[in-house]
């Protein structure tokens, strides 16, 4: 038998073969993991933690492992570690319009202490990332971006823009998600649990200047908070130590965003797929339409016009195996279909979960198709997104 | 957990063997279901069908993964658990008892003595 945590890497695609890996970064609060039980693998160059076997406390109220972790997120809140990804400040007199100039999301538009969620996209119509963009001041944007892309990000920003970027790698980046985050959160900073979704603000929690938003990646209410590095462990602590919170893995983190209908970047998007193709026409602000004056625009319009040739979509297959990345999708009549992006086990569905892309002809809900698993043909039917309905505060 | 005979032998693949006759009873160690986490589903190989030595037969997945498991030694299906694929948890909690997966009926019985005991399975996961 394969026996490797690492699989989950490869099945993000975030890790190619590398027969010389370079030594692993590590997060803040990366002692934190390993005191607390964490099983601890490779995940976009970073040494993070996929499940915890948890003790004491902590497992009184979860006996940890993906299922366990998964499921007490979705009923109580759970903390996430996600200091891997890159976390940016961009600043200039008029930063938002020379933002505008890389992504198709009104910025302008976008009021002070508020964030939306767009993309960096290429020419060709392609996304290079899926990125967070908060607005603190008219002058100053906040970025939050993939860690298997922030090298990517932070040069096609340097070479583009002439605007400031400072890089903060010293900093962590903590996620409490689930619906009794409000709760906990309100114990630690009022203001923070007052933010409405999409907020974003400069807040002291305990004492430590960060920066809270309302969002997160699991389709339930709750915050991301940006901490000095030297403090993260401090604010980690003071979190676990509210009796909803437990740690979460990135195990759990990927099946939480997968019932959510959430995209992984390098599974679900890549430089070859279109934000038409992905669902995410809706991150064009309505008066980027007019103009289409935004890489790829033209080549989005297009599309639009026409429909594009393939559709994400999400996917039930029949019985109890789940299909993963890269399964080979058929049509009825055995023609080629498509390609599962993302797949595996929904805890809370209860059952496996998919999202890829098809035809468009084969897109509609209730579509019936056959998925080609371990070369056993499974019948699976198109579903609507999410598999399990948001949670979001509104 | 069930306890660790000394007639019970292993591969390097995390399966268990133990010897009945000339009819083998094969699962994942406890070591390999505790790596792999909670399982969701358990697949099995077809009654009667004929196994060569390390051929693939059974696949058992987690939230994160499906495993191939391999055939110890060769030989035919002879009997499933079917159990485990209605409750696939039964492997997380008692693998090397109730969570066995497939008998093979053995072309050559002997080849089980040349599988690993427990004392060498347990030298071999300290090298892991």
């Amino acid at each position: 038998m394969a026996l490797c945590l690492t699989e989950f890497c490869v099945a993000q695609n975030a890790l190619p073969d590398d027969p010389t890996p370079a030594p692993l970064h590590t997060t803040p609060l990366d002692s934190w993991h390993r005191k607390l039980g964490a099983r601890m693998v490779p995940f976009a160059g970073y040494a993070m933690p996929v499940q915890y076997d948890l003790t004491g406390d902590l497992a009184a109220r979860c006996k940890g492992g993906v299922m366990a972790e998964h499921l007490h997120t979705r009923s109580h809140a759970g903390l996430f570690d996600v200091s891997h990804m890159g976390q940016a400040m961009l600043t200039g007199p008029n930063v938002a319009m020379a933002l505008e100039t890389l992504v198709p999301g009104d910025i302008i538009g976008l009021k002070p202490g508020r964030q939306r969620y767009t993309l960096f996209t290429n020419p060709a119509g392609g996304i290079i990332d899926d990125l967070m963009v908060a607005k603190l001041a008219d002058d100053s944007l906040f970025l939050v971006v993939n860690a298997s892309r922030k090298a990517t990000d932070f040069a096609h920003l340097a070479e583009n823009l002439s605007e400031t970027l400072t890089v903060m790698d010293d900093r962590a980046l903590l996620a409490l998600q689930g619906p009794e985050a409000a709760a906990v959160m309100a114990r630690l900073s009022p203001e923070a649990a007052a933010l409405p979704f999409m907020g974003i603000a400069a807040l002291r929690i305990a004492g430590v200047d960060c920066l809270v938003s309302r969002s997160g990646y699991t389709g339930e209410d709750g915050f991301e908070i940006s901490i000095p590095a030297a403090d993260a462990e401090m604010i980690a602590d003071a979190l676990i130590q509210q009796p909803e919170v437990v740690p979460i893995g990135l195990g759990a983190r990927d099946s939480l965003r997968l019932e959510a209908g959430l995209c992984l970047y390098g599974n679900d998007l890549d430089e070859l797929t279109s934000p038409i193709e992905a669902g995410l026409t809706w991150v064009i602000g309505k008066r980027r339409k007019m103009n289409w004056d935004f890489p790829g625009g033209l080549v989005m319009r297009d599309q639009l016009d026409i429909g594009p040739v393939r559709r994400r979509v999400g996917i039930r297959p029949d019985g109890r195996a789940s299909a993963r990345g890269q399964t080979m999708i058929v049509a009825e009549d055995g023609t080629e279909a498509g390609l599962i992006t993302s797949g595996g086990f929904g805890p809370s569905v209860n059952g496996p979960i998919a999202m890829g892309y098809v035809r468009k002809d084969l897109a509609a809900d209730g579509t019936r198709l056959n998925l080609i698993v371990r070369g056993k043909t499974i019948p699976a039917t198109v579903v609507p997104l999410p598999f399990k309905p948001h949670r979001y505060i509104r | 957990m069930a306890s660790k005979s000394a007639d019970k032998r292993f591969t390097k693949e995390h399966e268990w063997v133990v010897l009945d006759g000339d009819i083998a009873t094969v699962g994942i160690t406890d070591h390999a279901q505790e790596q792999l986490g909670d399982l969701v589903h358990v697949e099995l190989p077809e009654l009667e069908r004929e196994v060569a030595e390390g051929e693939s037969c059974a696949v058992v997945e987690s939230v994160k993964a499906a495993s191939d498991i391999y055939a110890p030694l060769a030989g035919k299906i002879v009997e499933v658990n079917e159990t485990i694929t209605e409750d696939p948890s039964i492997v997380n909690s008692d693998a090397e008892g109730e969570g066995w997966f497939f008998r093979i009926e053995l072309e050559d019985p002997d080849v089980f003595e040349a599988l690993m005991d427990q004392d060498a399975y347990d030298e071999f996961l300290e090298t892991l």
